[in-house]
Formats: C-alpha cells, sequence, structure tokens
C-alpha cells in the first residue's frame, strides 16, 4: 500500500529527536517531505502544528492533525506500517521494558548532555560527566539483557531502543571529543561500544546522522542562544 | 491471556502515579495485591524490582517488574487486552493524542503543580499560580465541548490526570487559589469521571491529601 509523500516531517537536522524518526521512516522505506525548520525563527507551521511545545519533531500525515513527540511519533508509524520492519516488539512486558528504557534515556540520561553544555567550570563538568559516565553502564546492562548475544538491542536487526539511543550518536561523539572523556569504553562498556560501530554504519543511520562539523555548528548557536 | 492471579501492587496511598495503575486495574476488574510502601525505608523487593529509580509504583505480574505508572497502564491494557474497556482508543492518531496528553500531564501539570507548596515567598507563589492555571487551561483546550480527553471514551490520558484532582483541594487553600472557578469545564469533567467506580472508590479524599502535605510541611519545618 504506497503512501508515497503523505507524510511531511518538520524539524531541523542536527536535531536527534527529529533525527529518530527519519530513522524510523527509512527502516520502513517510507517516502516523506523533510520540511526543514529554522529554530531560531519559528514558522508559523510549526507554532500550529505544535503549540502546546513549539517543538520538533511533528510529523503530519495526509489530512491528520500534526503529532509531536518522536516517541510517540515512532509508535504511531509502528502502527500503520505494522506489516513493514516493526520497530517495537509484539508482546506487552517487552513493549513496557523498551518503552522503560526510552523513557530513562529521555528523562535522565540525555538531558545529562544539556547540563554538560551549560554548565560552566571543570569541577562542575566534572560530576555531570561522572554521572553520564554512571548512565551509560545501566545502558551497558539493559543492552546485554536486551539483545542477548544478538547484534542490536532489537535483536537480530535494529529495534526500537537501537533507535532511541542510535540517534544521539553524533553527539555523544561530538561530547566525547569536546570534552575529552569517553561515554562507550573497551572496559566499561565493551559491548555497547561494539554496538555503536555497528549502528553508525547501518543504512538507515548513517544518512540521517548529520556530520560532526554541522553539530558543531549547532552547538555554537546553543551556546549563543541558550547559554 | 493473562490471568488476574499473581498481581502484585508496590505503591504508596497518596501517590497520584500510584493511582493511576489502580484506576487502571479497577476498570479491568483485575484482582491484585495491594503493598504499601514506606517511601523512608523502600522495601528490598521494591528495589529489587525497580533498581533504575528506585520508585514506586511497580506492578509485578507473575514475577516480572513493570515501572513508570503511564507504561504500567499501557502495560495493562496489552496484558488484559480481552477484558473490557480498552484503556486506549482503537485508531492510531487517537492513540497517539492519548499518549501525548498523558505524558503532558507529567511534564507540565505535575511539576506546576508541586510549585504550589515547594515555593516560598509570595511573589514565587504567585508565578506558580499562574503557570498552573495556564496549563491546566491547555488542558482545557484540549476537553472542549468532549465529556473525555481524547474522544468520547475514558482513557489513558484521563487515568493519568484524574488523581490530580485530589490535589486541587490542596493547591486551592494553600495557593490561595479556586481552580474550579478558573476552570469549570476540567471541574466539570473530574466530576464526570467520579461517577465511575473505578475512580470513586480508588482516590482519597482530598481533605485526607491536604493533610498529608501539611504535615510533610510541618516536617520541613514550614
Amino acid at each position: 500500500m504506497g503512501k508515497g509523500s503523505e507524510i511531511k516531517l518538520i524539524g531541523t537536522p542536527p536535531s536527534p529527536y527529529v533525527n529518530r524518526v527519519q530513522i524510523v521512516l527509512n527502516l520502513k522505506s517510507i517516502d516523506y517531505e523533510f520540511v526543514e525548520e529554522n529554530l531560531a525563527c519559528k514558522s508559523e507551521l510549526l507554532l500550529t502544528s505544535n503549540p502546546v511545545y513549539k517543538k520538533v519533531p511533528v510529523l503530519i500525515h495526509a489530512n491528520n492533525p500534526p503529532i509531536p513527540e518522536s516517541l510517540i511519533i515512532i509508535e504511531y508509524l509502528d502502527e500503520i506500517y505494522s506489516d513493514v520492519h516493526p520497530i517495537l516488539p509484539s508482546g506487552p512486558l517487552a513493549r513496557a521494558d523498551n518503552r522503560f528504557w526510552a523513557n530513562y534515556m529521555d528523562t535522565k540520561f540525555f538531558p545529562l548532555f544539556e547540563e554538560l553544555r551549560k554548565t560552566p567550570g571543570k569541577e562542575g563538568k566534572k560530576a555531570i560527566m561522572k554521572q553520564i559516565i554512571e548512565g551509560s553502564q545501566l545502558l551497558e546492562e539493559a543492552f546485554v539483557k536486551f539483545s542477548d548475544g544478538k547484534p542490536y538491542f532489537g535483536g537480530d536487526d535494529v529495534g526500537y531502543l537501537d533507535v532511541v539511543l542510535g540517534c544521539f550518536l553524533g553527539w555523544t561523539k561530538f561530547v566525547e571529543k569536546h570534552n575529552e572523556f569517553k561515554i562507550f569504553d573497551e572496559a566499561r562498556t565493551p559491548k555497547l561500544l561494539e554496538w555503536t560501530n555497528r549502528i553508525w554504519s547501518h543504512e538507515a543511520l548513517k544518512d540521517v546522522i548529520p556530520e560532526s562539523e554541522t553539530l558543531m555548528n549547532f552547538y555554537m548557536i546553543l551556546m549563543k542562544y541558550r547559554p | 491471556m493473562a490471568g488476574s492471579d499473581d498481581v502484585i501492587l508496590l505503591d504508596f496511598w497518596v501517590s497520584a502515579f500510584g493511582l493511576r495503575v489502580r484506576i487502571a486495574l479497577a476498570e479491568k476488574g483485575i484482582h491484585y495485591e495491594y503493598r504499601e510502601e514506606n517511601l523512608q525505608n523502600k522495601s528490598p523487593l521494591l528495589l529489587e524490582m525497580n533498581p533504575v529509580h528506585k520508585k514506586i509504583p511497580v506492578l509485578i505480574h507473575q514475577g516480572k517488574p513493570v515501572c513508570e505508572s503511564n507504561i504500567i497502564v499501557q502495560y495493562i491494557d496489552e496484558a488484559w487486552h480481552d477484558k473490557s474497556p480498552s484503556l486506549l482508543p482503537s485508531d492510531p492518531y487517537l492513540r497517539a493524542q492519548a499518549r501525548f496528553w498523558a505524558d503532558f500531564v507529567d511534564k507540565k501539570v505535575y511539576e506546576a503543580a508541586k510549585k504550589i507548596w515547594m515555593t516560598e515567598g509570595e511573589e514565587d507563589r504567585q508565578v506558580a499560580k499562574k503557570e498552573l492555571i495556564e496549563v491546566l487551561k491547555v488542558l482545557e483546550g484540549q476537553l472542549g465541548e468532549k465529556p473525555y480527553m481524547v474522544g468520547e471514551s475514558f482513557g489513558l490520558a484521563d487515568i493519568a490526570m484524574i488523581p490530580f484532582s485530589v490535589w486541587f483541594h490542596t493547591l486551592n487553600e494553600i495557593g490561595k487559589m479556586n481552580i474550579e472557578r478558573e476552570c469549570p469545564k476540567l471541574a466539570a469533567w473530574v466530576n464526570r469521571c467520579m461517577e465511575r467506580e473505578s475512580v470513586s472508590k480508588t482516590l482519597p479524599h482530598p481533605h485526607k491529601f491536604y493533610e498529608f502535605v501539611l504535615e510533610m510541611q510541618k516536617k520541613k519545618g514550614h
């Protein structure tokens, strides 16, 4: 059932949350129109499509009202395109476990990166880097549990948590370099480190995650407008 | 088909998040063992079942934990999908809406409401009041003329929000405000939800919550 460019995605290329949706659209081979947004000067379309949060990504599917929030968009796409590359597993407990870890990443792990950026001074930054490392150890344990010896969180192929965490790898590499520390390393998170290399070259991701130069430019903009 | 036996809920009597789960279980008519946690002295079971956050509520079904209230409610709907009513709409677009508004309650309502009794100083309290009313009015906007938050049926978004109605009396007293007057549609929705047994038999009396908050404040020396 061809759905063509019935799908519009409002977003900005450096946003990992936008990248998440792009990855899922790629995995499901869905054509879509990317509507690039200027976050410094938000369009009428964005402000009316997501009046509650005024943020990207927003998905517009045919004549339906818009859907914001990356995880909600992913579940929606998984439901309407259920026949191609399922993202979430089908069992209730497995689904709850997947949603739990996505929630952990979005409410506990990723906010640390923003905090790191905003925290001045070496001592402050060191404390946050320590928390990021602790978080990465939890994620290592989660990976071992979910993958159960297979290459991805989703098992044999890319699944929900691969997308939810994988979209951030451009930024984790950037943050590692910028702050001179390793988030994923051989000693502490060996399986996850292997996974980062594996997923980085997956075809659904590699054209979506921006180059480090793009991320650097975006980072400078964030430092200027949201210090 | 999931069995109703072997369902345990680790909870705290006044937690809005725990209440969500209790309402969902009641909607589906699921029998379970309720275990009250002492949050000052968490049980080994809680620490084992939710090692990441160490928080309630935790639903333990056939020995396996499910954590995070909105996730638990969806789990209950999926594991007992053969029991009516459905807690989420069947249409994918409406399901997305239900998840969005349940998440909105977590991101906005909870934070704004807590500030009312956590801030000190009249100026900060006024700011907190304004914020809370703004957030509640956004919910009213979503409600519109509909009986429930999303579509025509009581579901996830309503379940996410209705426990916070227990807070209104406390917010009104401490914040010197009148939520029902400022948000009449929301007040009507609360009354409508209270007509459901799963809600009226589960929610504690608002005065009990007020006593609890006053006790908490006394302990902190307010």
